[in-house]
C-alpha cells in the first residue's frame, strides 16, 4: 500500500464524515475498504465504469439511476462537464440516506434534519425517479421506470394505462404530475424507515 | 319512519335470539337424550346380537306386526352425533352475534367455552357420563389441520420473512426459555414447599420439564381466537401469530424428548446432544415435506384447466398429506402444512379459476371456523368430563410461573433483538407481545396423550393444564381489547395497497439491492432479489401454465385490482354514480358506492340504467361468478354466443390481446355510446381479429376530446376520450348515444376480465382502494 499511503483515510477525514452522515468509526472504515476495491483506477474517485462493472448491478434495472443517484450534479450538468468522478466523501454521503434511524435522532430540529430521516430518503427516491429535477414526477418520467422494472413483454398501452393510474391516485391538485407532498402521502403507510434502510451493522 | 324501524329491527333481533335460544335446547335435550338413549340401546344389542341388526331387513318370525314405523338409532348414532355438534357449535356462533354487545365485551372463544361446559353441565345432570370429545386423535387430525392450513395459506408472506429472524428467536428460545424456567422452578417448589408425603414431592424433574414444555408453547388457535377480534397492527400480530405456529416443532422435540427420557429413566449428555440435533431435522424436515407437497400440489395444478371443478380439491389434498406425512415420521406437522400452503399458493392461484379460487377460500375459512368453535365447545366439555384432581399449589404456582416466565422471557429476548431490528420493538410492543401469549387446546390434547404408568400425577397435570388455558383465554383474551385501547397501540391499516404503493415498493427494492451490491453487502435484499430472479427464470416457467408465467408481478396486481373494481360496480346494483369528466379528481374512488369526499363532479353523472346493468351482470355471470339474486334477472336472449361458461382459462390467451385493445382506450372516462350488444360483439370480434378494435377518433355523434395515446397526455386530453368509436363498419348496432356510462362500463369489465386470476391477499375487507 506504499504508493497509497496517502489514500489511506485520515482521522480527521474520519471524523468529519462521521458528523456528516452519522456512521460510526468501524461502519466508516469497512466501506472505505470496499471503496478502495471498488477503486480499480486506485486514484482516489469512482468513476461511473467502476460502478458498472458490479456484476449484480447490471442487471438491477435501475442500476444506472443508482449510479446515477452518486455523481453530486445533476443530469445535463455530467453530460456536458463530464465529471463523473466521485470521491470517498460523495460516496458516504449518499449511502448515509440508507442509515436507519436510530431513536435519538428522531424529533430533532427539522431543519437541521440529517441524512438519513424519512423525508430525505423520501427525497432521495423522488429524486430517482424525477430525472429533469423539476420536483415532479411525469407521465413520462413514471412510465419510463415502470418499462424499466416490468421488462419487454408488456405493451406500451398497458403501462399507459397504469401509470395513469398510478397518477390519478396519487395526483390531488390536478396537475396530473406527481410532486413530492404528493409522493410522500403516498407513502405514508409504507414503513419506509424499515425499507429505505441497510443494516451496515459489523 | 326511524323510530318504526328501529323497533322492528329489535324485536326482529329478539324474536331471532328466542328461535336460536329454544332450537339450541331442543338440539341439546334431543342430543343428551340420544346419548342416554344409546346407552341403554347398547345393553339390548348386545343381548339380541344380530337379530338386531338383520331386524329391519327380514321380517320377524316371533309372529310380531310388520314394523311400520322402526327406532333404529345404532346405524346412524356415530355422523348423528357428530352432525349434532357441528350443528350445535354453528348455532352458537349464530347466537353470539345476535346478541347484541356480547361479541365486543367477550371474545368469542369464551362464549364458546361456556357452552361447552354448559353442555358438558346438562349431560352429568342427566346421569350419564360425559363422552371424551377431545380425543387427540380427533384434535390433531381432523380439527388441527384446516385451522393451520387456513393460517398458512393466507399468511401474509412479506411481513413474516421480514420479521423471521425476530419470529425465530421469540418461538425458539423464548419455547425454550418457558419450559425449562417453568418446569425447573415448578420442581423445585414441589420438593421443597411440600412435605415429603404429598404428592407433589412425588413427581420428578423430568415430568415437571415435561409439563413446563407442554404448557410452554403459545397456541395457535387461541391466539387466532382472540387476535383477529383486535385488530392489531400488522407487525404485532404476525410476531405473535409466527411466533405461535413456528414453536410447534419445539414442543415436538421437547415433548418426545422428555417422554423418551421419562419412559428409560435416564439422560446422558449423548441424548442431550441428540435432542438438539432432532430439532433441526424436525424442524426443516417438516418444512422440506411442506415443500415438497406445495410443490406437486402447484405442478398438479397446472394442467387443471379443463377439469376446474376438483381444483380446490388439490389445495386440499396435498396440504392435509402434507401434515399427514410429516406426522409419520415425527416432523413437526404444523410447520409443513404451513409451508405447504405458502409454497403454493402463488403459483396455484396464478393457474386456478376465480371460482375456485372463491371455493378455496370459503371452504378454509368454513372449516376452520367450525374446527375452532368445536375446539372451544369440547374444551368446555372435557373440563366437565375430568379426571380432575384439583391442588391448590401446583394449579396457583403453575399460572404464576406462566406469566412471569412469558413475562422475563419476551423483555429479554427483545433486549437482543432490538440491537439487530431496523424498526425497533417498543415497551407496548413487548407488553403486547406477552400479553398475547395465550394457551390453548393444543396443551390440553398433548398432556391428554400423556400415558397413566409414566405419569401417575397426569391428572393433576392436566388439571392445571386446564386453569392455565382458562385463565389466558378467559382474563387475557377479555382484557386485551381494553388495553389495546387503553395502550393505544397501533391498529391495522384497514385500506388495501394501492397501485402505487405497490410500484414504490418494488422500486425501493431494486434501489435497496442495489446499493446493497454497491456496499457490498449480501443482505436481506440481495437474497430476496435472487431468489425473486430463480423463481421467475426456472420456478414459474415449470408450475404456471401458459402465458402467465411471464406475466411480471406489477400487471397481475394491476389485473386484480380492475377486476375487484369491476365486480364492486355490479354488486353494489344500480344507482351508483359514474365517474365524471372532471380532470384528474377522477380516480377510482368515484366509482365505489360509498360516499366520497371528493368535490362533486362539474357533469352530471347518469345512472346506470337497467340495460346495462343487465350487460354487465350477464359479462360477470358468464365469467366470473354468480351475482347475487337481488339484481334483477338478466335477460337471456341478448346472450348471443358465450364459449366462455366456465373457462377464464381461454380468456387468459387472450387476456394479452384483449389488454392491448383495451389499453387503446382510456379508461377511467365516460365514453361515447356503446353497442347494446357490444360485450359479444366483443367476444367475436376478439375471437377473430382484435385489430378489429381499432381507434376511430373522428366520430361526430359524440363531442368528444380525441387522445392519441402515443404521445404523454395534456391534462385535458384525459378527461374525455373516445373508446369506441363508431366505425362506419358496424353497422348492425344500434346505438343510444346518450348512454356514455354504459361504455364505459363495459369497457372497465372487459379490462377486469381480462384478469387472469384473484388474490388472496387483501380479500378481506371490502373496501377497495382510498
Amino acid at each position: 500500500m506504499g504508493s497509497r499511503a496517502s489514500r489511506l483515510l485520515r482521522e480527521e477525514e474520519i471524523e468529519e464524515i462521521k458528523k456528516e452522515t452519522g456512521f460510526s468509526h468501524s461502519q466508516i472504515t469497512r466501506l472505505y475498504s470496499r471503496f478502495t476495491s471498488l477503486d480499480k483506477g486506485e486514484n482516489g474517485t469512482l468513476s461511473r465504469e467502476d460502478f458498472q462493472r458490479i456484476p449484480e448491478l447490471a442487471i438491477n434495472p435501475l442500476g444506472d439511476r443508482i449510479i446515477n443517484a452518486f455523481f453530486p450534479e445533476g443530469y445535463f450538468v455530467l453530460v456536458i462537464f463530464r465529471e463523473d468522478q466521485v470521491n470517498f466523501r460523495g460516496f458516504m454521503r449518499t449511502l448515509a440516506h440508507f442509515r436507519p434511524i436510530e431513536d435519538n435522532e428522531k424529533n430533532k430540529n427539522p431543519a437541521t434534519e440529517p441524512l438519513n430521516s424519512r423525508t430525505n430518503k423520501l427525497l432521495f427516491a423522488f429524486r430517482l425517479y424525477d430525472l429533469d429535477r423539476d420536483d415532479k414526477i411525469s407521465r413520462d418520467e413514471l412510465l419510463q421506470v415502470l418499462r424499466m422494472m416490468v421488462g419487454v413483454n408488456i405493451s406500451d398501452e398497458q403501462l399507459g394505462s397504469i401509470a395513469d393510474r398510478t397518477i390519478q391516485e396519487a395526483d390531488t391538485n390536478g396537475d396530473s404530475c406527481i410532486s413530492f407532498n404528493e409522493f410522500i402521502k403516498v407513502l405514508e403507510k409504507v414503513d419506509v424507515e424499515q425499507k429505505m434502510s441497510i443494516r451496515f451493522l459489523h | 319512519m326511524p323510530s318504526r324501524t328501529v323497533s322492528h329491527g329489535a324485536s326482529g333481533r329478539l324474536r331471532g335470539l328466542f328461535l336460536v335460544m329454544v332450537l339450541v335446547f331442543l338440539e341439546g335435550s334431543v342430543f343428551t337424550v340420544a346419548v342416554a338413549s344409546s346407552d341403554q340401546h347398547s345393553p339390548i344389542t348386545a343381548h339380541s346380537g344380530s337379530h338386531k341388526a338383520t331386524d329391519h331387513g327380514s321380517h320377524n318370525n316371533t309372529g310380531k306386526a310388520f314394523p311400520v314405523l322402526d327406532l333404529n338409532y345404532e346405524n346412524v348414532r356415530v355422523p348423528f352425533e357428530i352432525s349434532l355438534w357441528v350443528l350445535l357449535a354453528s348455532l352458537m356462533k349464530l347466537g353470539f352475534h345476535l346478541v347484541p354487545h356480547l361479541s365486543n365485551i367477550v371474545p368469542e372463544s369464551c362464549l364458546l367455552i361456556v357452552v361447552g361446559l354448559l353442555v358438558g353441565g346438562i349431560i352429568r345432570g342427566t346421569g350419564e357420563t360425559v363422552p371424551p370429545v377431545l380425543d387427540s386423535k380427533l384434535f390433531f387430525y381432523i380439527l388441527l389441520p384446516p385451522i393451520i392450513l387456513d393460517a398458512g395459506y393466507f399468511l401474509p408472506i412479506r411481513p413474516f420473512m421480514e420479521n423471521l429472524g425476530t419470529i425465530l428467536i421469540f418461538a425458539v428460545v423464548g419455547t425454550l426459555w418457558n419450559a425449562f424456567f417453568v418446569g425447573g422452578l415448578l420442581y423445585g417448589v414441589c420438593q421443597i414447599g411440600t412435605e415429603s408425603s404429598s404428592i407433589l414431592s412425588r413427581i420428578g424433574l423430568l415430568q415437571c420439564l415435561l409439563f413446563g414444555s407442554i404448557i410452554s408453547a403459545v397456541d395457535p388457535v387461541a391466539v387466532l381466537a382472540v387476535f383477529e377480534e383486535i385488530h392489531i397492527n400488522e407487525l404485532l400480530h404476525i410476531l405473535v401469530f409466527g411466533e405461535s405456529l413456528l414453536n410447534d416443532a419445539v414442543t415436538v422435540v421437547l415433548y418426545h424428548l422428555f417422554e423418551e427420557f421419562s419412559g428409560i429413566g435416564s439422560v446422558t449428555l449423548l441424548k442431550g446432544f441428540l435432542g438438539v440435533i432432532s430439532f433441526f431435522v424436525v424442524a426443516l424436515g417438516g418444512v422440506l415435506v411442506g415443500v415438497l407437497y406445495g410443490i406437486l400440489a402447484a405442478f398438479t395444478s397446472r394442467f387443471t384447466s379443463h377439469t376446474r371443478v376438483i381444483e380446490p380439491l388439490f389445495v386440499f389434498l396435498y396440504s392435509y398429506m402434507a401434515y399427514l406425512s410429516a406426522e409419520i415420521f415425527h416432523l413437526s406437522g404444523i410447520m409443513a402444512l404451513i409451508a405447504c400452503g405458502a409454497v403454493m399458493r402463488p403459483y396455484v392461484e396464478a393457474n386456478i379459476s376465480h371460482k375456485s379460487h372463491t371455493t378455496i377460500k370459503y371452504f378454509l375459512k368454513m372449516w376452520s371456523s367450525v374446527s375452532e368453535t368445536l375446539i372451544f365447545i369440547f374444551l368446555g366439555v372435557a373440563t366437565v368430563a375430568g379426571p380432575h384432581d384439583w391442588n391448590w399449589t401446583f394449579v396457583t404456582v403453575t399460572v404464576i410461573l406462566c406469566l412471569v416466565a412469558r413475562v422475563i422471557g419476551v423483555v429479554g429476548l427483545t433486549f437482543i433483538i432490538n440491537k439487530f431490528r431496523i424498526v425497533k420493538l417498543t415497551t407496548k410492543d413487548q407488553f403486547i407481545i406477552a400479553y398475547g401469549g395465550l394457551r390453548g387446546a393444543i396443551a390440553f390434547s398433548l398432556g391428554f396423550l400423556l400415558n397413566k404408568e409414566h405419569f401417575p400425577e397426569r391428572e393433576i397435570f392436566l388439571t392445571a393444564i386446564i386453569t392455565v388455558i382458562f385463565f389466558t383465554v378467559f382474563v387475557q383474551g377479555m382484557t386485551i381489547k381494553p388495553l389495546v385501547e387503553l395502550l393505544a397501540v397501533k391498529k391495522k391499516q384497514e385500506a388495501k395497497r394501492s397501485i402505487n404503493e405497490e410500484i414504490h415498493t418494488q422500486f425501493l427494492d431494486h434501489l435497496l439491492t442495489g446499493i446493497e451490491d454497491i456496499c457490498g453487502h449480501y443482505g436481506h435484499h440481495h437474497w430476496k432479489d435472487k431468489l425473486n430472479r430463480f423463481n421467475k427464470k426456472y420456478v414459474k416457467k415449470c408450475l404456471i401454465a401458459g402465458e402467465r408465467s411471464k406475466e411480471p408481478q406489477l400487471i397481475a396486481f394491476y389485473h386484480k385490482m380492475e377486476m375487484k373494481q369491476a365486480i364492486q360496480l355490479v354488486e353494489s346494483g344500480g344507482g351508483i354514480k359514474m365517474p365524471s369528466a372532471v380532470p384528474s379528481t377522477v380516480s377510482m374512488q368515484n366509482i365505489q358506492p360509498r360516499p366520497s369526499t371528493k368535490p362533486a363532479p362539474e357533469r352530471a353523472i347518469p345512472q346506470l340504467s337497467k340495460n346495462k346493468e343487465e350487460e354487465i351482470r350477464k359479462i360477470l355471470r358468464t365469467n366470473l361468478q354468480r351475482t347475487r339474486q337481488r339484481l334483477r334477472s338478466y335477460n337471456r336472449h341478448t346472450l348471443v354466443a358465450d364459449p366462455y361458461e366456465d373457462g377464464l382459462s381461454d380468456l387468459f390467451l387472450k387476456k394479452q390481446k384483449m389488454f392491448q385493445i383495451e389499453k387503446k382506450m382510456n379508461t377511467y372516462l365516460t365514453v361515447p355510446a356503446p353497442p347494446p350488444d357490444s360485450p359479444t360483439m366483443c367476444r367475436a370480434r376478439l375471437a377473430s381479429d382484435p385489430q378489429a378494435y381499432s381507434i376511430k377518433p373522428a366520430s361526430n355523434k359524440v363531442p368528444m376530446i380525441q387522445v392519441d395515446l402515443a404521445s404523454p397526455q395534456s391534462p385535458d386530453s384525459v378527461n374525455l376520450l373516445d373508446e369506441f368509436g363508431q366505425p362506419p363498419s358496424r353497422p348492425r348496432e344500434a346505438k343510444k348515444p346518450s348512454e356514455e356510462d354504459e361504455a364505459k362500463d363495459q369497457q372497465r369489465l372487459m379490462r377486469c376480465l381480462s384478469d387472469p386470476g384473484p388474490s388472496a391477499d387483501e380479500d378481506e375487507d371490502g373496501a377497495f382502494l382510498p
